[in-house]
């Protein structure tokens, strides 16, 4: 529950405005160093994206890729070498310093690395925003009290951030990150340096905040998990550019880019044991096997698919690995099976896939 | 020499140099400080950028910290003229010693600046502070320990640079050892002098790290 509404304002509705993009990314180009010899380096490379209002949306990518440049980009704390940035329905690159900081008022963002002030008290962080606004202490103390409540630190406003954990120094860092009541939450990394417990409930938080507050919120990761277990929509980032983007269900079931599926195998556990994947071949061998993935979601997830699996194709159907989870609160599985590739079989097996509507995908063959 | 002289001679040295110490430190960190935090945040890419002023003080900085105090000293007797009217004496004492402040301290606010996780500034800026805010809110807060540290280290040195401020008749501590102890070669003179600093170096120590200590929250345990 959340006891302060008239703090922190759940503003965004129905209606027309809800359509325009919190935040729309078109043509962004970002280099680094350089000069007119030299071209530098490439961070990002013609970024064309659109985060939707009052979602939870996950920039996911490998180190390096630029997604920590490309969320900078947002609250103006890096600038774009071409293209614009457009907050709700504001140009970054276009704004004065004082415009700037305006913007970044309206903006939340939270660290990997927490970013506490050492001698300030969890209070005192939270307030840091609200002076830096110019709010009188009263108002102040009005406001912080309930962010403490909000992310479940009411007892600790007095402790230093060296007497909290990292979990609890996050939830200061998200109640800072409230303190001026945004409309939009930048995380960067957010949880990355947590233990996957406490990684759960910091995200739990996020997720109630963009429930009850109708925050959108845009998070960098490079773990898959974080996408899989709040993000509404996701985007793969690879090299600076954007490679597949859309409901996270939708990427995370059907993965059509090499990046987000080296992203999903080690995530979804869907990654073959390595004795499995040494043996694979890229070609049918005569008299060999063939290993493939089969893909449950929607309906299919609820039907019992591989007793009429091993009835439609043959008693030779061996199970080699599998998995059942859930994405952005959908379940989902993915089993790994081998048979015997000749053709009889195979026709069989293409029959029941049709039939079904079942998603497969062919790994390789064995012999 | 008996020991009411010895005391007296002793009494009043050693209020000479605090006199000298206090005087220089206040005015020497004074002007230091926002020298070092210039420093600290004039670089290409930081709060105040000024890469040109920057490398023109922190030139002039270096040239003040390599010339020998002893030297500086009398290099400047025509500006301590023109400071106190007089260029012998505790008061114009001062001046060389304020001037071999500044860069000193300078050096060690810098220091104590760029120790600052950077990003804290990072965090100050998302938020919307304006560079002067991040100065006053962020900086200098998180810097405290280390900044009285730095305070306390340049009353130290100061308290060894005072010694040699005996050749423009500055008096002090370490005068009075050049004089009775050295000169006219009375050695329990000498002996109490060294004791005297000893402990007032300690003091000052002891007393910096204690207020260092009640400001630094990093790893204070529960």
């Amino acid at each position: 529950m959340i006891s302060n509404s008239s703090t922190v304002p759940n503003e965004p509705g129905p209606g027309p405005a809800s359509k325009i993009p919190m935040v729309a990314f078109q043509g962004v180009t970002k280099r680094f160093g350089g000069s007119d010899a030299q071209p530098g380096f490439t961070a990002l490379d013609g970024i064309d994206y659109s985060v939707p209002r009052g979602a939870i949306t996950g920039i996911i990518g490998r180190s390096g890729a630029g997604k920590s440049t490309l969320i900078r980009l947002v609250n103006g704390l890096e600038k774009a070498s071409t293209g614009q940035v457009v907050v709700d329905g504001v140009e970054v690159g276009g704004l004065s310093e004082t415009g700037l900081r305006d913007l970044r008022r309206q903006i939340g963002m939270i660290f990997q690395h927490f970013n506490l002030l050492s001698s300030r008290t969890a209070f005192d962080n939270v307030a840091l925003p609200l002076e830096v606004a110019g709010m009188d202490a009263k108002a102040i103390r009005d406001t912080v009290a309930p962010l403490l409540e909000l992310v479940g630190l009411g007892d600790k406003a007095r402790r230093y951030p060296s007497e909290l954990s990292g979990g609890q120094k996050q939830r200061v860092g998200i109640a800072r990150a409230l303190a001026t009541s945004p409309k939009l939450l930048l995380s960067d990394e957010a949880t990355s340096a947590l233990d996957p417990e406490t990684t759960q409930s910091i995200l739990e938080l996020l997720k109630r905040i963009n429930a009850e507050l109708g925050l959108t919120v845009l998070l960098i990761t490079h773990e898959m998990e974080v996408v899989k277990t709040i993000a509404t929509d996701v985007a793969v980032i690879d090299r600076g550019r954007i490679v597949e983007a859309g409901r996270t269900f939708d990427i995370f079931t059907l993965p059509k880019h090499d990046t987000t599926r080296a992203l999903l195998s080690s995530s979804l556990g869907v990654k073959l044991p390595e004795w499995v994947r040494s043996g694979l071949q890229p070609q049918p061998i005569a008299g060999g096997r063939v290993m493939v993935r089969l893909i449950f979601f929607g309906e299919t997830a609820f039907q019992p698919l591989t007793a009429r699996l091993v009835n439609e194709i043959g008693p030779d159907v061996n199970i080699m690995a599998g998995t059942i989870d859930e994405i952005a609160g959908e379940p989902f599985g993915s089993l790994v099976v081998s048979y015997p590739s000749d053709p009889a079989v195979l026709d069989r097996a293409e029959r029941f896939y049709a039939e079904t509507g079942l998603s497969t995908e062919v790994l390789g063959y064995v012999a | 020499m008996s020991p009411d002289m010895l005391f007296n001679l002793l009494w009043k040295a050693m209020s000479q140099t605090l006199q000298m110490v206090g005087i220089a430190g206040v005015l020497g960190s004074l002007i230091g400080l926002p020298i070092g935090i210039f420093l600290a945040t004039s670089g290409r890419g930081e709060l105040f950028p000024a890469p040109v002023a920057n490398r023109v003080i922190g030139l002039v900085v270096n040239a003040a910290r390599s010339t020998p105090f002893i030297i500086l000293v009398v290099a400047i007797i025509p500006f301590t003229r023109f400071v106190t009217g007089t260029s012998i004496g505790t008061y114009a004492a001062i001046v060389p010693l304020t001037i071999a402040t500044i860069p000193f301290f300078a050096r060690l606010v810098e220091s104590a600046i760029r120790e600052i996780d950077k990003g804290l500034i990072e965090a100050a800026r998302a938020m919307g502070a304006s560079p002067v805010q991040i100065v006053w809110k962020v900086l200098l807060p998180e810097a405290r320990p280390s900044l009285v540290l730095a305070l306390t280290m340049t009353l130290v040195s100061l308290i060894g640079f005072s010694a040699m401020v005996g050749a423009v008749g500055g008096g002090g501590l370490g005068d009075l050892g050049i004089r009775y102890g050295y000169q006219r070669f009375m050695p329990d003179v000498m002996l109490a002098v060294v004791v005297v600093l000893i402990v007032l170096v300690q003091a000052v120590q002891s007393i910096g790290d204690r207020i260092a200590r009640r400001f630094d929250r990093r790893n204070r345990k529960t």
